[in-house]
């Protein structure tokens, strides 16, 4: 059985960790390839790295993050945040990404994805899809993280992104990120149904009940980021929970023993 | 002082395989010189050869052949000589007779058998996910190979793929595993082995393998 992904997210600006509480307030939370080590020591499935505030100029500060890290870690890295184009994609892929999210580039250009897709393979290109209620049963895609509207519907944006050539969806739900109440189960399974692509879900992690729930409405990966970083709980208790459901988990390296 | 050669199709992140390789030999307390290559003569000197692959089968495949020589090089070095050999992931599955990825396109033949596109469904008949990303527990025998000694039936090591082996020759699976039924995990035959899952990125277990291969001696 494959087993569910437990992913702690670091969010990186200027090469250090911060994270967001309700996605614009930042706190610096440290080193990210330290982080990155602490992790996957502590029995992480996969990291992902999300360049807030990227651009041109400090582009080579994440490249160096990436590189460090990739040396040090030997499990899958997912790098996000800024990702503009092609040659960003294979930058990051080459500095020792296993995976790259693209999320407003390739709102503003849809066939953004297909390109990458076809020049590095589907299982390296992720489509980050940052979602907000504004109906019931209709969510709708914010870029910039989460300050612009598009007007675009976010399930028939998953499968247009399915069919593009994407290798994984990372949802979020903007109206859950922060809040600690769970993740936007609805959401996961509308856009399970709508396209065939393993979904991380993130956005909303406030206890370890919320990973079960996550992986009974569809998704394959679980993101949570302030929960680990702040120590509310440990990788270990998550995949704890999944394993109490009879959700199938990775053993924790045999040095982990549970908090 | 092993000479390993990694071969390079262009087809993406080699960095990886080449630090876990460092790793596993730093942890084995075994030198290895570590050469990312494009190289015959590098194929010719090489005491182990690792292909690895990402991406589409046909890329992969047209990747080697825009290598000249290289082709008659893996058959003479690896086939004749029989110098040990790794293939990871699209670097395994060339090795079967046909990929069914864009279009068909031919492989290597070391293995008989086809890659072919998976449609994998739960125990209830719904389709389960494409790509299969993640970690999954592998099935084997423990004892039978070399480079899985040490490792406990069951360990999990990282699988992306969408397209696998059928139409095999079940003599030649050393390791299954199971996403909505069995899925060939390894193949091997004499001094060849390869893997469908990323090594590289299998934490430990990956880590562990490499060392075996390093001091297989088939």
């Amino acid at each position: 059985m494959l087993a569910l992904r437990v992913i702690p997210c670091l969010d990186v600006k200027e090469g250090r960790v911060v994270k967001g509480v309700n996605f614009l307030a930042l706190r610096d939370a440290g080193d990210p390839v330290e982080q990155a080590r602490l992790y996957d020591s502590e029995g992480a499935d996969e990291i992902t790295f999300l360049d807030i505030g990227a651009t041109a100029e400090n582009r080579d500060t994440m490249f160096d993050v990436v590189a460090r890290t990739a040396r040090q870690v030997f499990i899958p890295l997912t790098v996000g945040g800024g990702v503009r184009s092609v040659e960003d994609v294979r930058r990051l892929l080459l500095a020792g990404a296993d995976k790259v999210s693209i999320n407003s580039a390739a709102i503003a250009e849809p066939e953004l994805i297909r390109r990458a897709a076809e020049a590095f393979g589907s299982q390296a290109i992720v489509v980050a899809i940052d979602a907000k209620q504004v109906a019931p049963g209709r969510w709708e895609i914010f870029t910039h993280g989460g300050r612009r509207e598009t007007g675009i519907d976010a399930v028939a944006w998953a499968a247009q992104a399915a069919a593009l050539g994407a290798g994984e969806l990372l949802v979020t739900s903007m109206d859950r990120d922060g809040t600690g109440q769970g993740f936007d189960t609805v959401l996961l399974r509308a856009i399970r149904a709508a396209a065939r692509l393993p979904i991380v879900a993130s956005g909303g992690v406030g206890k370890v009940a919320d990973f079960v729930a996550g992986a009974e409405a569809g998704a394959t990966g679980l993101l949570a980021a302030s929960v680990f970083h702040f120590g509310q709980f440990r990788i270990a208790d998550a995949k704890a929970a999944l394993a109490a459901a009879g959700l199938p988990v990775r053993p924790l390296p045999h040095r982990v023993r549970s908090a | 002082m092993i000479r390993l050669a990694i071969l390079d199709t262009g087809s993406g992140n080699l960095a990886s395989v080449q630090q876990a390789v460092e790793q596993a030999a730093e942890t084995a307390e075994i030198a290895v010189k570590v050469a990312v290559t494009t190289s015959v003569a590098d194929i010719r000197a090489a005491d182990r050869i690792i292909l690895p692959g990402q991406g589409a089968f046909a890329a992969v495949k047209k990747g080697l052949d825009a290598l000249d020589g290289m082709q008659d090089a893996l058959e003479e070095r690896v086939r004749a000589q029989g110098v040990p050999f790794f293939g990871i992931c699209v670097g395994m599955q060339i090795l079967f007779e046909r990929g069914l990825e864009h279009g068909v396109s031919f492989g290597l033949g070391w293995f008989g058998g086809q890659i072919a596109p998976m449609d994998p469904k739960d125990s209830d008949g719904k389709p389960l996910p494409l790509p299969q990303m993640g970690w999954n527990a592998l099935d084997f025998e423990e004892g039978y190979h070399p480079v899985l000694d040490g490792i406990e039936k069951g360990s999990h090591v990282y699988f992306v793929h969408s397209y696998a082996a059928r139409d095999h020759d079940e003599d030649f699976v050393i390791a299954t595993t199971d996403y909505g039924g069995p899925i060939v995990a390894m193949v091997a035959r004499a001094n060849i082995v390869a893997a469908q899952f990323h090594v590289e990125k299998s934490g430990d277990v990956g880590l562990a393998m490499l060392g075996n291969f390093l001091r297989w001696e088939p």
